[in-house]
């Protein structure tokens, strides 16, 4: 394509990626800046927000909150998604549209209409305190993620292989987890890992789902943000910024990340 | 298929329940819906219509309309940056190029609402990135409004759609078949009318579920309008979350969790019945 190979085209690419990402790299700018006021560029180089964020009480209580959250949600969604995925590639039954359906809606169901939709059930069944909620929300949003993972990793299979076992004498319970676990196994990493970083992310459904004990570390920031405006909340969100950028580098590299979302024909 | 029985039940059970607990909660909202305020309390009355009959007062269509506008700018806009970036993603000859492209364009997915949010008011606010850059260059003497705009509400959005967007986009693209391509540069078209009569064309169907995808998910958008709009631009998750949590009109919220629960499968429908005539007209031709 002789248009790639244009200076303007490019240069249309880089300056629509610095608007992407420019914001991002002001965050980490200001997390560093010893004044309190919010300067560009920074007049030096300080770790105090750093470490105000990571002793003040709500943050350090929210932080282990994600974690219990994130860890249960994440591998839930896990078993539950890769049953999901297994189901769908194997077999065809009455009901399975239906059951899709319900089971991709969280993609398109508002947050916030799911987050409520959870308040009021924990309501209904008398269980509003603890993590029961937050986690069950959690899963039900990103198990489409893990789905879809662990979906692209199976049908990537060759049928032969399983058809060559079960030729050889190979029970159905071996086939599966001889064969198929693990040739599935790194899409189910790479599924678990998407997970674990959508949830310790998610605001909005967690807003009507966490109480002020269960909060979540997002729902933490958004509270102290309101009340305060230093640079604590950069230090945080750095935190975050590099603890995502890593997870989801070590997930690109062992898992192909390209090949999971399925952006990648090459 | 390769065996039918073994282990159907083992796969069904998990998924089945999940799909249970997820309906169960979704319905909680439904009933809610067509329940009775109780003024000062959290329980709910009979049943009644009132709550829909409610929504017909101007206030709420505005912040319906105005959700509905700022989605559909969103949407609109974070195409219009995205498929450069999907096409040169795609295209580029060199792997580490695309390698890096995916990087910078897919990571900010997974930064979070919030994150993102406050990058945001960073960049926007009176002392923010940009006022401050645009003063130092002297371009300006006093800072823009940016923040507690629709503007700056967008530009926020834009941004935080467009990952999204661009894989979406990027996947349609790598799936247009190039000897297409190539065929009609050997017949003689530019490059421009390869692109525009046989690149852009195919890809229509990705265009379109990315225009619904992003609208559907911008119309959910909370702290963004929150925190960037500042009260001056509300969209319908700020009107259901003021409802349930500061009213605590919950049969109230619950009707306009509803209506934004329609608007989103309205917009999902409305896509595939649009992308299943597109590709009906593509085939034809």
């Amino acid at each position: 394509m002789k248009s790639l190979r244009s200076f303007g085209f490019w240069s249309l690419v880089v300056a629509i990626l610095t608007y992407m990402t420019l914001p991002t790299l002001v965050v980490l700018m200001t997390s560093v800046n010893p004044t309190e006021i919010l300067a560009f560029p920074p007049e030096g180089v300080s770790f105090q927000w750093y470490e105000k964020a990571l002793t003040y009480p709500d943050f350090q209580r929210a932080f282990k909150n994600g974690l219990i959250v994130t860890s249960l949600a994440s591998t839930l969604a896990l078993v539950v998604g890769s049953a999901f995925a297994w189901l769908v590639h194997r077999y065809e039954f009455r009901g399975r549209g239906v059951l899709e359906a319900v089971l991709w809606s969280p993609l398109i169901i508002p947050h916030f209409t799911l987050g409520f939709g959870f308040l009021l059930l924990g309501g209904a069944l008398g269980v509003q305190q603890g993590y029961s909620m937050i986690v069950l929300a959690h899963m039900v949003l990103v198990m489409p993620f893990v789905t879809r993972a662990v979906y692209v990793s199976l049908a990537a299979i060759d049928p032969d292989l399983s058809r060559a076992a079960a030729n050889l004498g190979a029970s159905p319970f071996h086939v599966l987890t001889r064969i198929e676990l693990p040739l599935v196994l790194p899409g189910m990493a790479g599924g678990w890992l998407i997970a674990a970083v959508l949830s310790l992310t998610e605001f909005t459904a967690s807003l009507y789902v966490t109480g002020s004990r269960t909060q979540t570390l997002p729902v933490a920031m958004y509270n102290y943000i309101r009340e305060y405006a230093d640079p604590t909340v950069s230090a945080i969100s750095a935190l975050l910024i590099i603890a995502t950028t890593l997870i989801m580098f070590i997930a690109d590299r062992a898992f192909g990340l390209r090949r999971v979302l399925a952006i990648d024909t090459h | 298929m390769i065996q039918r029985r073994p282990f159907f039940l083992t796969f069904l059970a998990p998924a089945v329940l999940t799909a249970v607990i997820l309906a169960a909660a979704l319905f909680e909202v439904l009933q809610y819906s067509v329940r009775e305020f109780v003024p000062g309390s959290l329980n709910v009355g009979g049943l009644t219509l009132d709550n829909f009959t409610r929504i017909n007062r101007p206030i709420y269509w505005w912040v319906l309309l105005d959700t509905f506008y700022i989605s559909l700018l969103t949407a609109i806009f974070s195409l219009l940056l995205s498929y450069p970036v999907a096409y040169a993603l795609v295209r580029a000859k060199r792997d580490w190029v695309r390698s890096l492209l995916v990087s910078l364009s897919i990571t900010p997915l997974f930064t979070g609402e919030i994150v993102r949010t406050f990058s945001w008011m960073l960049m926007l606010g009176s002392d923010g990135f940009i006022n401050s850059m645009l003063r130092k260059l002297s371009l300006i003497e006093m800072p823009l409004q940016i923040m507690y705009t629709r503007l700056g509400v967008v530009v926020a959005l834009v941004q935080f759609s467009m990952p999204v967007m661009i894989i979406l986009l990027a996947t349609a693209i790598s799936h247009v078949d190039r000897d297409c391509e190539k065929a009609a540069a050997n017949l003689g078209a530019s490059p421009g009318a390869v692109f525009w009569r046989i690149t852009l064309p195919l890809t229509l169907p990705g265009i379109l579920s990315g225009i619904v995808v992003v609208f559907a998910w911008t119309m959910s958008a909370f702290s963004t309008p929150q925190l960037i709009g500042g009260g001056k631009v509300l969209m319908i998750s700020n009107l259901v979350y003021l409802q349930g949590f500061s009213v605590l009109n919950l049969p109230f919220a619950a009707t306009l969790s509803v209506i934004a629960l329609i608007a989103a499968l309205g917009s999902l429908v409305l896509m595939k019945s649009l992308t299943g005539r597109l590709e009906k007209r593509l085939a034809v031709r």
